[in-house]
């Protein structure tokens, strides 16, 4: 009974929420990105309204959380109600100031990793692609043997090797990471690469990076983008997972995977609390698959 | 003679959809259709015509619908009955030949099982005869040993040979009518004329009507007994195929005949250095030569025509002059002076001596930049323009292509129609103020009366700027129409060269010959000549 | 067919290349380390003796190349060296472990492809529909929730009221029902994520199919739905299909290690997660080395298979 009634208000939530939003980027859009809108599924605009809920919370997260982030404020476990109004934690710490904390934590270190990777993979990318030979060669074998290795299990052996701390973290998922971007970046710049546009630039005595800026890059944008946005899903995923399983972000800085991890034990009580920053993990996670997957399919449906 | 009527389409209406709209593709078409008769469906892309034809069939596309009017087959509705009926009658009454034989044929089964597939699921013959009677329609189509081709996989035959097979699949069940959409669009004109032969000697063995579907003009004359003109969905012309190709009634379609009489005036004989001489050239990838020790020249304000089918290496000929592919042996001259092979080597000044245009238009302008960017960068880059001066310079070229600068400086690619693209393909070529230009098929993929345009621009900007034209084409019209001296490539050799007068008049090597009578001509008894032609020769001893 | 026998040869060929090149990858990682593992692992407090006794112990004595070649055919007779932190060969504490997970990996599988597949077609064939919309919309939300989520809202749902247990305990002596009981929940949470993966993907395959000209050939002779997707289509899709099916199975390797650690499931990823923790890195090679070839093989065998169906490839010119 209760699985159906949080079903339904959630399909509320998500009904209201994603008309609402569609129709504040309607009247705010400027006239000539109008239709754009027009046609934008629910899932979308719903998607973007969280994106810009959690990055608000994040740069706000000092103004709008009732206390510190480490600030211990009553007893352990604490059940909901005010002032706590999430409850507490093993450390009596407050819930709802650690999950408003945990979006700028999570969320942003996240958002690095993901840019770093993208950096340094789709550069190496569109590089290979566009000078091919051997170089291209040895390094897509590089990449591929890489590859080869579960993202996670190589994660976790570099981590063994590094030692856990949120900077080793940051560079062993990026590394591992651009791994992966590399091997679609390099995929969309060859397809860029065999056109006549591009021949003809070569043909000119164009130079490498002015082919990169102005021939490559404009045209592989859209894919790098919606990339870039299904990318930050899995770094953000494997982030909460490892910090999850004790390997990632580490007390007291608040993140959302070591909060279920600290406060699991509660669940076999009944209690939800620690599925809130689980559930804060996949929403934002959701809201940028939608976005992800409206801007993919308006890109295949302009091209037919 | 009293004919009884098949098909009768009355005011067809049939939609696409983009996005949440829906647009008209065919605005209100009516079609009469008698038995064992042939109709021509010509026009050219975006007319309606596929559209029209598998409308025939009670057929929509994915994202299409018939909105509106009547389609009766037989006296049956095709757009009322319910769709086991329809689905009984394809196939089994309605047969379908599509374009790319290569990809409609499914790669998981051997071609006879597929031709068996009708016959037995329509309940029209058994397996073991529906296989007999694969083997003797091979055989009537012409196909090298009928009775083993069935049994390959369509990978292992050949583009003119899978058409044939194909058209073989559309008989099975003796159908009442075939629709045969471009069948021969994607092959070589030589392979082309056995199709066409075949096509048409077993639709009149057997009374089929048919509706024949092409942009060719030349081809539809040869096999229909009637033709209907289309544009934009609708109807414009629909005549019995003698008087519509001696008296055209609408301006469109007198357009459409008119379009080949373009032709280029006699040139003087060329004398002097030559702007390129390609010399002893041999050339390929890995271990393969795919030219062999190829020569021409060609002189200021000449246009030599490099003709071939696909897979002669015309355009390798191109990459290696371009400098993409560094020759093997033999040299390249310009003004007399060797190229270095690769292009990396060349200078600055000897890369913009030499541009080229290419065949998609598409492919060949970067989507992201405006034509300012396009056109500009080759003058900033080889001449130094900047600013005022090379605005100046922009405007200038958009004038010398014909379109008003004002209004498209600022515009995509992608704001263009496909004869705008191929001019800023060539404004951009012009911007380096070149010596030489080759052009890729630059006609092929554009509609006839755009083709026109191009040429005499082509043509016009020759004698202004004092070109030299290499022109790489499978297109024999547009040769008749633009060259001055001909170099006819078959798999990777020159097999003769000369003024374009003489190849045509008088072909010396049987190739050229083949390769020149194969190009079907307007007149509608030309098929049937060039055949008795062939086959009085082919008896001598 | 002596064609097809050399592709394959030349797959299976290329497979030992890549895991050799993985166990080098695997093994070389440590010398990354910028200074003395045997420091790293004692800290800065320890002294010259001990810091000798567990160079010596490690081995690290000798070479790179020496200390790899003696791991290597340590591994290849099944002797992955000792655990530091439990003075215990590691072949003996992967053992049974590497059951347990193989296990749950083919019991997810089991519910994860036959009901993915099914769906991915239904949405497929029922395009822009309202159930392909919803699914799609549903396959997005799960592929979206970290593993844990799922988990412990199944525990909250299903373990609350006590239908399944939310802790696995499993010894030599659990029979298979009770196995399969046991394992439910984590099973289930392992399938509810890779079935949203592997939906999405078999239907962009299909769709991708469905749109070749063969197939609107197929329509236009008058067969039925059905014959068309049967006959038209499967013998065509089973290439794309084997290697979606592969790359998700991939994927549940590396899903299991937390679902492992949820349900206090007693498999390699639980054994891997300790041994991060207490930097035992001997033990994390080895399972990593096991993870990863599994990886390999699946792909590989994914290869063979979709090279076997590609007719193609079968029927050379």
């Amino acid at each position: 009974m209760t699985v159906v009634l949080s079903i339904l208000v959630a399909l509320g939530i998500f009904f209201v929420v994603g008309l609402a939003s569609r129709a504040g980027l309607r009247s705010l859009a400027p006239a000539h990105h109008k239709p754009t809108y027009r046609d934008m599924p629910l899932t979308a605009s719903f998607g973007l309204a969280v994106i810009v809920f959690y990055i608000a919370v994040a740069i706000l997260a000092p103004v709008v959380a009732p206390y510190g982030e480490g600030e211990v404020t009553g007893a352990q476990f604490l059940p909901w109600g005010a002032p706590n109004y999430l409850g507490t934690d093993k450390l009596g710490r407050d819930m709802l100031t650690r999950l408003i904390y945990g979006a700028r934590n999570t969320v942003g270190i996240a958002f690095v990793t993901t840019a770093l990777a993208f950096m340094v993979g789709s550069f190496l990318g569109i590089w290979a692609a566009l000078v091919g030979g051997w170089l291209d060669q040895w390094l897509s074998r590089f990449v591929d043997a890489l590859m080869a290795i579960p993202a996670l299990i190589f994660s976790l052996l570099l981590l063994t090797i590094f030692g856990t701390s949120v900077l080793t973290l940051v560079l062993v998922i990026a590394a591992v990471d651009s791994t992966r971007v590399y091997r679609l970046a390099r995929s969309v710049a060859q397809g860029i690469v065999m056109m006549d546009y591009i021949e003809a630039a070569r043909l000119r005595g164009e130079g490498a990076w002015r082919l990169i800026r102005r021939e490559i890059l404009p045209n592989a944008m859209a894919p790098l983008v919606a990339e870039f946005g299904l990318r930050f899903c899995f770094v953000f995923l494997a982030i909460s997972a490892l910090s999850f399983l004790g390997l990632g972000i580490k007390p007291p800085t608040a993140d959302w995977g070591s909060m279920v991890r600290e406060n699991a034990t509660l669940i076999t009580f009944g209690d939800v609390t620690p599925l809130l920053p689980a559930g804060a993990i996949a929403l934002l996670t959701v809201a940028v698959n939608f976005v992800v997957d409206w801007q993919l399919h308006r890109a295949s449906g302009l091209k037919e | 003679m009293e004919k009884k009527t098949l098909l009768t389409i009355k005011d067809l209406q049939l939609e696409g959809r983009s996005g949440n709209a829906w647009h008209p593709i065919i605005k209100g078409v009516d079609l009469t259709l008698h038995k064992g008769e042939v109709l021509g469906l010509i026009g050219e892309s975006g007319a309606g015509k596929s559209t029209l034809g598998l409308a025939a069939m009670g057929f929509a596309r994915d994202g299409c619908r018939i909105s509106g009017g009547t389609i009766d087959f037989d006296g049956i509705d095709l757009r009322t009955a319910p769709e086991s009926l329809r689905r009984g009658l394809r196939g089994k009454r309605i047969a379908y030949v599509a374009q790319s034989a290569a990809a409609s044929f499914n790669p998981a089964h051997r071609l006879i099982n597929q031709y068996c597939e009708s016959p037995v699921v329509h309940g029209v013959m058994a397996r073991e005869k529906a296989e007999a009677d694969a083997v003797e329609l091979y055989g009537r189509m012409r196909l090298p040993n009928p009775d083993e081709i069935g049994f390959r996989y369509p990978h292992q035959v050949s583009g003119g040979q899978l058409q044939r097979a194909m058209t073989a699949m559309a008989m099975a069940c003796r159908p009442d009518l075939i629709i045969f959409d471009e069948p021969t669009t994607a092959l070589d004109v030589t392979t082309q004329i056995e199709v066409l032969a075949a096509i048409r000697d077993i639709v009149r063995q057997f009374g089929t009507a048919a509706i024949y579907i092409t942009h060719d003009l030349a081809v539809v004359a040869q096999m229909a007994d009637r033709i209907k003109v289309l544009l934009r969905g609708d109807e414009v012309e629909d005549a019995d195929t003698r008087s519509m190709l001696t008296a055209p009634r609408e301006e469109y379609t007198k357009s459409l005949w008119a379009v080949r009489s373009f032709a280029r005036a006699e040139q003087p004989t060329a004398t002097g250095t030559p702007v390129v001489s390609v010399r002893s050239v041999t050339a390929g990838y890995g271990a393969l030569d795919v030219l062999k020790d190829v020569s021409f020249d060609i002189h200021a304000r000449r246009t030599v025509a490099v003709v071939g089918e696909s897979g002669s290496g015309k355009s390798t000929t191109a990459r290696v002059i371009t400098g993409l592919l560094p020759q093997r042996n033999g040299q390249v001259l310009f003004n007399g002076n060797p190229l270095p092979p690769s292009f990396k080597a060349r200078s600055r000044n000897e890369l913009r001596q030499c541009q080229m245009i290419y065949q998609m238009a598409d492919t060949a302008l970067n989507p992201k930049l405006r034509l300012r960017e396009l056109i500009g960068r080759p003058a900033e880059m080889y001449l130094g323009l900047k600013g005022k001066a090379l605005e100046a310079r922009i405007r200038d070229l958009l004038a010398l292509i014909e379109l008003e600068p004002d209004r498209y400086i600022d515009r995509l690619p992608s704001e263009l129609s496909g004869g705008q693209k191929q001019r800023i393909g060539i404004a951009r070529a012009l911007a380096a103020e070149p010596q030489l230009i080759i052009c890729d098929e630059v006609t092929s993929a554009l509609d006839q009366i755009v083709q026109e345009g191009i040429l005499k621009l082509l043509d016009r900007l020759q004698g202004e700027l004092n070109l030299a034209y290499m022109f790489i084409t499978h297109d024999l019209a547009t040769v008749k129409s633009i060259a001055d001296e001909v170099v006819v490539m078959q798999q990777g050799v020159v097999v003769e060269r000369g003024p374009k007068a003489a190849i045509f008049a008088d072909p010396k090597e049987d190739y050229t010959n083949l390769l020149l009578s194969s190009v079907p001509e307007m007149d509608p008894d030309w098929l049937n000549r060039l055949l008795v032609k062939r086959s009085a020769k082919a008896q001598e001893p | 067919m002596t064609e097809i026998w050399r592709m394959i040869s030349q797959r299976l060929l290329l497979g030992v290349l890549t895991l050799f090149i993985i166990s080098v990858v695997i093994f070389g990682a440590t010398e990354l380390l910028p200074g003395d593992l045997a420091r790293e692992l004692l800290g800065q407090s320890a002294t010259p003796e001990t810091l000798a006794a567990l160079r010596e112990q490690l081995g690290l004595n000798e070479s790179a190349p020496v200390r790899y070649w003696n791991w290597l055919t340590g591994v290849m007779q099944g002797d992955f060296g000792m655990s530091m932190a439990t003075k215990m060969p590691i072949s003996e504490l992967v053992g049974t472990r590497l059951g347990n997970t193989l296990f749950l990996a083919f019991y997810a599988a089991a519910l994860a492809v036959p009901f993915s597949l099914l769906l991915g077609v239904l949405a497929a064939l029922w395009r822009n529909s309202i159930f392909d919309r919803a699914s799609n919309a549903l396959a997005l939300t799960a592929i979206s929730f970290p593993e844990f989520f799922v988990a412990y809202i199944l525990i909250l749902w299903l373990s609350q009221s006590g239908l399944f247990p939310s802790m696995v305990r499993i010894t030599d002596t659990t029979s298979m029902g009770e196995r399969l009981y046991m394992a439910f929940l984590p099973a289930l949470t392992l399938t509810l994520v890779v079935t949203a993966h592997m939906m999405r993907m078999t239907r962009a395959a299909i769709i991708n199919l469905l749109a070749s000209p063969y197939i609107e050939m197929a329509r236009l002779k008058g067969m039925s739905p059905m014959r068309v997707v049967l006959r038209h289509a499967v013998p065509n899709a089973l290439s794309p299909i084997i290697n979606v099916v592969a790359l998700n199975l991939a994927y549940l390797i590396t899903g299991v290690v937390v679902v492992e650690v949820v349900f206090v499931y007693p498999g390699l990823g639980q054994l891997m997660i300790d041994a991060v923790s207490n930097r035992d890195i001997a033990v994390v090679q080895a399972i990593a080395l096991i993870f990863a070839a599994a990886y390999v093989l699946l792909n590989l065998l994914a290869d063979v298979l979709s090279t076997i169906t590609n007719p193609r490839l079968m029927h050379r010119k």
